[in-house]
């Protein structure tokens, strides 16, 4: 049984922690704000982009039109661009994704090499003896697009030296407080056909147009491409911004509410012991006083 | 008849409005697109946008890009683009005195941090000079 003071002292360090988890907590929250808004905003461009993509694929005649849009006859080697977080603390967060990545491409049966965002990620990796070629740790909360876009120009630059055949990015997608993702999608070769969101543009109207090219439409996917897939990247890496907050304020959240229950049973077993060193306190004091009253009594 | 314009960069919508007359810094030349212009598809040049609204001129610089011209609006994907009233100028010409003393630091023309500190020098000049030349608020092109 640790003494009094003991446990005084380790109610104060619990409180103590109790109180750093929930300012963990409220800092997370307002990042994963910022972080679901600055995805918000990267929609438009992304939404544009598209569109002007899937007109460019359509265009008669050009279906081998560009090296990033065309299917190899068979992937050899796979390249994984895993977005993890630079610190832990967010619960299960980054043990999740990295699991299902390497389950996933297990059963893709490609051998894989490895780009990791966040450090986490890369650590698991090595430990793990996965080749990793390239690592990108500490960028920024909400990172501008510049931060991003090398980490597409390394991947298009792999991709058509042919090091590798086809290339994914795998993160952790926001759903929403309580629910994040782990999804694995494809980058390159870009497939415009494979998007989700492909049905509810308004392509018959675009594809019925007769559009002049300036320079041409070559040097415009050259363009628009490696662009493209740099903004994919960019709001893979918010999206896993925003789920490693989340993730990691329902962690601290949880990590509060287990404190103040331990505070809460510990404070009753202080205030018990407090109380019966107080009673053996008193029953000392009473024993001597009776003690010393028999003395008196029998000198008499 | 006023023609859409929209300029959009990557992180945000920078501007959004019907207006008269769009000037772009194509590939092949600086172009002019008036409502009812062809179907176009151009990339962009590091450069300035101006766009003209009743006679009100409003410019943006934009670092490349791609750009759809429809008969009824003008979408600009822009890779990195800027009100001009926007330019913060002391920290334009930081950046470009930054980039200077690190290109004459490097003396390997062809490594990636090279090109990196150029297109630094070269993004924070067109900063510099367009905001020194479209602050004054005089309309640049031509008539009324």
């Amino acid at each position: 049984m640790p003494s009094i003071r003991e446990m005084r002292l380790r109610i104060r360090s619990i409180k103590n922690l109790a109180q750093v988890t929930k300012a963990l907590e409220t800092v997370s929250a307002s990042k994963v704000r910022r972080a679901i808004q600055a995805n918000e905003q990267t929609r438009p461009y992304a939404k544009k982009a598209w569109e002007v993509l899937v007109h460019l694929s359509r265009q008669p005649g050009r279906k081998s039109l560009h090296p990033l849009l065309a299917d190899r006859e068979e992937a050899k080697k796979d390249l994984v661009v895993l977005v993890t977080s630079d610190r832990g603390l967010a619960g299960a967060y980054n043990v999740n994704i990295v699991r299902h990545t390497l389950i996933a491409m297990r059963e893709h049966d490609v051998p894989a090499v490895f780009v990791t965002v966040g450090r986490k990620g890369r650590d698991m990796l090595i430990r793990r003896r996965r080749p990793v070629i390239a690592e990108f740790s500490g960028l920024p909360v909400n990172p501008s697009f510049n931060v991003c876009a090398p980490i597409g120009k390394l991947v298009v630059d792999e991709y058509l030296k042919g090091n590798v055949d086809e290339v994914f990015i795998a993160y952790t997608e926001f759903i929403s407080m309580l629910k994040q993702e782990p999804v694995i999608r494809r980058l390159l070769p870009l497939k415009p056909e494979e998007n989700p969101t492909i049905q509810q543009i308004r392509s018959a109207s675009i594809s019925t147009r007769v559009f002049s090219y300036e320079p041409g439409a070559e040097e415009l996917l050259d363009e628009i491409i490696p662009r493209f897939t740099a903004l994919q990247i960019y709001q893979a890496i918010l999206s896993a911004q925003a789920s490693e907050h989340a993730a990691r304020m329902v962690a601290m959240r949880n990590a509060t509410d287990s404190a103040k229950e331990l505070v809460g049973a510990l404070q009753i077993e202080y205030n018990k012991a407090r109380q019966a060193s107080i009673t053996n306190d008193i029953l000392d004091i009473t024993g001597g006083a009776e003690a010393l009253a028999q003395a008196m009594a029998e000198r008499e | 008849m006023p023609i859409h314009c929209e300029i959009i960069s990557q992180d945000r919508i920078v501007f959004q409005d019907d207006v008269d007359i769009v000037v772009l810094p194509g590939e092949e030349g600086v172009m002019g697109i008036l409502p009812n212009h062809a179907p176009l598809l151009t990339t962009l040049k590091y450069g300035i946008i101006t766009v003209r609204k009743k006679g009100e001129e409003q410019y943006f610089t934009v670092a490349g890009g791609v750009a759809e011209v429809l008969p009824e609006e003008v979408v600009i994907l822009a890779d990195a683009a800027e009100n001009v009233m926007e330019i913060n100028l002391a920290r334009a010409e930081e950046a470009r005195r930054r980039a200077e003393e690190l290109l004459s630091k490097i003396g390997d023309v062809d490594t990636d941090e090279y090109l990196a500190a150029q297109a630094a020098l070269r993004r924070s000049t067109l900063r510099i000079s367009a905001a020194q030349r479209y602050r004054s608020g005089q309309p640049r092109i031509g008539g009324g």
